[in-house]
């Protein structure tokens, strides 16, 4: 394998007493197209900034072949960014906007004219030197910033979500260029992205971010057909994700039926979380093959594939993705091969918190205080709170709700839904609902006394 | 259509009416006599004495305007200068400390000019200073640098908020961003921060009224304010106005025209 | 980027010198004697002085019948302005407001002399006339820019729900101008109650406005009672600007 051109090692960064990043460990090879995806607000933008100098991690190191960045002014890097908004100068022509780096640089004109020159050619914008920014198309502004950027040979090239801004045809034509682009110049790309299509396109690696933290590093295939946990599974791409419990190695029981996997190693009567990609559902009219009966409930057409949902007759829905449509109502015979089940392991499997109890029959955690049993609890005493996701209720208003919050994530889990609350105090409690919520919706949160287990925790919070 | 007879009538009629009073001075600086509205037959005599200085009080006249247009060419210097850096200031800033710095910024504009003026005026003899030229320039600043923070703020919004970062990140130290990027972008708005300065202070007149100390100092509008009051109008005031009148007519709308021109070329 | 905010340290600095303190002495002489000591009398003597009282009152009268008439005769200007059926010159619209950019006070003195030459005798109708004719581009200019850029399309929505014209004006096209009146307002009534040179110069100094009592007594050493007179106009304004908003006060800014 090539050297690494860059290191970060255990990169952390607040906002204003808010972690937006934590202990990010990563390196990227000479010449790679790196990609970070993830959803706004997951860090990956403070990430290039701190790599392009614009930010200071408050830990960690960056390191650009070997020898510190961090400290070291903007300026100072030879690195070289696109910007979203591409970030042109509006006083200066596309010539000039150019040149501007070569220029500071102190390059002798003659070759400013060569080099500006030959890399209009390369993004395929000759005869336009003399032309003002502002007359261009967004496309053509892209080009120009991405010129910009690469004409000075930077070691590193930084694009933060340099097509978001196009429209989606104009996006698919920048993708291939970008690619070409890379191929042809041979500089090291880190790619900025909340697109995962993007992503799976253009990167030889992506780096999958989800609230400060890397959630999985890998090639496009790896982070596509074997997500390490419910969040990339459902970020990138469709897929039904489902709770399971793995019997024993290579047998795996979710909606209700056992199926044949490949996964080993997660032990005997396992919780387990399962994905299943819509397209790795089989159709058959061999009774033999099949392994359950579903009734379709929607079809539509997608261009290529249909797509459609089916409830099985066990009592869930699931996604799938054809060629071939299936009438509305109809039975159908489904089966999926042990291959294309992805076995993950469950992150949590209830809410649990550190609390105290305030006086008799009251707890608190979460920034609140909540009604529940504290027989054999003294008042003062530290506890460990365990909360079911599904004895979580949500109401849509905050009069007798004992704290509020807001919905962050939503998981459909075939005949569930599984949500990420965000509450008032900025902790996470975890609800299984059959209701529907929108994301950002504002919830008001209450737990039944006899659904609050509590543990007593010793002083340095151990568990007794 | 007759409404827009009617509108013509109108707008016509409400043109007549402002612009009466300074076609009337303009008339009257074409004839001998000293005061308005008496027409003693055609003359340039006035124009002669207002640059010659042929009368008594015309070196006065010339002094005040001297003084006119130096205070108000430092005063709205210093004004786009201070008013530039602290709109990227104020830009930058957030919450409680942005409020309360763009509530102070307002309050000279809603300011009558005589608050202001009464104001400053107790400051400075609250700490004794001595008042003359330096507290001029001191008030017109306080009242001109406001409408400068105005001018740029809306240019900082409307700016890439990246920019100042891409020369940066194209190896340029953060001075040469400054003034390779940041003011020529900002530019617009500086200058005409620095035009609604200069006429602020060319206009003014209670400000430095009671802020001009009892040095004999006179700007135009002082020099006018005491010349009325003694009954007698400098003369060559009259062929002044006039010609101050001519420029900006001529300056306004040849600006206007090439303006209107430019957009509809595009 | 986040170390620039202190760049607006030197002018919050000058701002709390030449703005707040300034405003804050005017509080502190209103309650001072001569010699510097506390006292409510220059407050007393102002709410015992008739005069004083009667030449508040009327510099309040004054500004409001102006800044009306200046309403009055100022909206249907900008509205045919910003009429691109009726108004197609930019021309038009900076005829309107280069006066402003000639000497007040001359500009004053001629109108003062025109009526004069009329046969008018100066009073309070040539002072109202004459500073509407002062005042009228403050109230044209930001109702101009505020109708300019209104989105005519909610007066046709309005037309083509059935309005007839002087409704689509009275329900749509009047309450979306309001800011540029409460600019136009702020910008008139303001200078209006305050004046004195204009005021002086307009009635021969038959009439005195409250500005000019200011002025009298500054100039004649009389600091404390001045600044108990500032501190009572200084109320009226805070209270003006208090029903018009914040914003508009920024519309006003960008309006000249």
């Amino acid at each position: 394998m090539t050297e690494h051109i860059i290191d970060i090692k255990h990169l952390s960064k607040s906002f204003s007493g808010k972690k937006v990043l934590e202990d990010i460990n990563l390196y990227v090879r000479r010449g790679e197209f790196v990609t970070l995806l993830g959803p706004s607000g997951c860090g990956k933008t403070t990430m290039l900034r701190m790599i392009a100098g614009f930010l200071d991690p408050d830990e960690g190191e960056i390191t650009l072949e070997g020898a510190p960045l961090v400290g070291v002014p903007p300026h100072k890097r030879p690195l070289n960014t696109v910007f979203q908004r591409y970030a042109l100068f509006p006083h200066l022509d596309v010539y000039d906007n150019i040149a501007f780096g070569l220029k500071l640089a102190k390059v002798p004109s003659e070759e400013i004219d060569k080099r500006v020159r030959k890399v209009l050619k390369l993004v395929s914008m000759s005869d336009y030197e003399d032309r003002d920014v502002d007359t261009l198309s967004g496309g053509q502004q892209q080009r120009i910033a991405i010129a910009r950027a690469i004409v000075n040979r930077p070691k590193v090239l930084l694009l933060d979500e340099p097509l978001a801004a196009l429209d989606l045809k104009m996006r698919k034509d920048m993708q291939i260029e970008l690619k070409e682009m890379h191929r042809k110049l041979g500089i090291t790309f880190i790619y900025v992205t909340h697109d995962q299509e993007e992503a799976l396109t253009l990167s030889d690696t992506v780096v999958v971010m989800n609230e400060g933290r890397i959630q999985q590093i890998g090639t496009p295939m790896d982070i596509y057909n074997e997500p390490v946990n419910a969040f990339v599974a459902d970020f990138i791409g469709e897929s039904n994700i489902l709770k399971g419990r793995m019997m024993r190695d290579r047998r795996v029981a979710f909606i209700k039926h056992e199926f044949d996997c490949v996964d080993e190693g997660f032990g005997e009567d396992v919780p387990v979380d399962v994905v299943v990609r819509p397209e790795d559902i089989y159709f058959t009219t061999d009774p033999a093959k099949c392994q359950f009966k579903a009734k379709v409930n929607s079809c539509t057409f997608k261009g290529v594939h249909y797509e459609m949902f089916v409830d099985t007759d066990t009592g869930y829905e699931l996604m799938i993705q054809d060629y071939d449509p299936y009438p509305v109502g109809s039975e159908v015979m489904l089966y999926i091969d042990p291959d294309d089940i992805q076995v993950m392991k469950k992150e949590r499997r209830a809410n649990v918190y550190e609390g105290e109890v305030t006086g008799d029959g009251k707890v608190e955690f979460l920034g609140a205080e909540f009604e529940c049993n504290t027989e054999g609890f003294a008042s003062g005493d530290k506890v460990r709170v365990t909360i079911r996701f599904e004895k979580v209720d949500l109401l849509d208003h905050e009069d007798e709700a004992v704290t509020t919050g807001h919905v962050e994530f939503i998981l459909y889990m075939g005949n569930h839904y599984h949500l990420t609350i965000r509450t008032k105090s900025g902790e996470k409690i975890w609800v299984d609902t059959n209701d529907i919520w929108d994301k950002n919706d504002f919830v008001g949160i209450n737990i039944l006394p006899e659904d609050i287990r509590l543990e007593k925790l010793e002083e340095d919070g151990q568990k007794v | 259509m007759v409404k827009k007879v009617f509108a013509r009538i109108y707008i016509a009629l409400i043109l007549v009416i402002l612009y009466a009073p300074i076609v009337f001075i303009a008339v009257f600086s074409f004839t001998e006599a000293k005061s308005l509205g008496n027409w003693t037959g055609f003359s340039l005599s006035l124009y002669k004495s207002l640059f010659t200085g042929g009368m008594q009080n015309s070196s006065a006249l010339i002094s005040a305007v001297n003084n006119t247009l130096l205070i108000a060419l430092i005063a709205s210097l210093i004004a786009t200068i201070l008013g530039t850096v602290a709109a990227i200031g104020i830009f930058n800033l957030k919450g409680r400390k942005k409020q309360a710095i763009q509530l102070l910024n307002n309050i000279p504009m809603i300011n009558p000019d005589i608050i202001t003026g009464v104001s400053l005026f107790l400051l400075f003899v609250f700490l004794h200073i001595s008042q003359g030229y330096l507290t001029v320039i001191l008030a017109h600043v306080t009242f001109c640098t406001p409408y400068v923070v105005l001018s740029v703020l809306p240019k900082l919004t409307q700016m890439n908020p990246n920019i100042y970062e891409a020369a940066l990140d194209l190896g340029a130290t953060p001075g040469q961003a400054f003034r390779k990027v940041l003011v020529p972008v900002l530019s617009p708005g500086m200058i005409s921060g620095f035009i609604l300065s200069f006429t602020m202070s060319l206009d003014d007149f209670a400000v430095t009224f009671f802020t001009r100390g009892t040095i004999g100092l006179d700007t135009l509008s002082t020099f006018i304010y005491a010349d009325a009051r003694k009954g007698g109008l400098t003369p060559e005031l009259k062929p002044l106005m006039t010609i101050i009148f001519i420029i900006i007519l001529v300056v306004l709308l040849a600006l206007n025209l090439k303006k209107s021109k430019h957009s509809d070329e595009k | 980027m986040g170390k620039r905010s202190s760049w607006a340290l030197p002018y919050a600095i000058f701002l709390v010198l030449f703005v707040a303190v300034p405003l804050l002495l005017i509080v502190l002489y209103s309650f001072q004697d001569a010699s510097g000591h506390f006292t409510f009398a220059n407050m007393a003597k102002f709410f015992t002085d008739r005069d004083a009282l009667s030449t508040f009152a009327l510099s309040i009268e004054v500004a409001i019948e102006n800044t009306a008439l200046c309403i009055l005769i100022g909206y249907p200007v900008a509205y045919i302005l910003a009429d691109k059926s009726l108004n197609r010159s930019a021309v038009t619209v900076v005829l309107f407001i280069l006066p402003m950019w000639v000497n007040a006070l001359m500009r004053t003195l001629a109108t003062a002399e025109l009526f004069t030459m009329a046969g008018i005798p100066l009073g309070k109708g040539t002072l109202l006339f004459g500073m509407c004719y002062d005042y009228l581009p403050f109230m044209i200019y930001p109702i101009y820019t505020t109708l300019a850029k209104m989105d005519r399309s909610y007066a046709d929505a309005a037309a083509d729900l059935g309005a007839s014209p002087f409704t689509v004006f009275r329900k749509v096209t009047l309450p979306l101008s309001m800011p540029g009146i409460a600019s136009g307002v702020l910008m008139v009534f303001m200078p209006t109650v305050s004046t004195f040179a204009i005021s002086e110069f307009l009635t021969n100094n038959k009439i005195k406005l409250f500005g000019t009592i200011i002025q009298e007594n500054i100039n004649n050493s009389m600091w404390n009672y001045g600044a108990a007179l500032s501190l009572i106009m200084l109320i009226i304004i805070g209270l003006t600007s208090f029903l018009g908003k914040k914003e508009d006060v920024e519309a006003a800014g960008g309006a000249v």
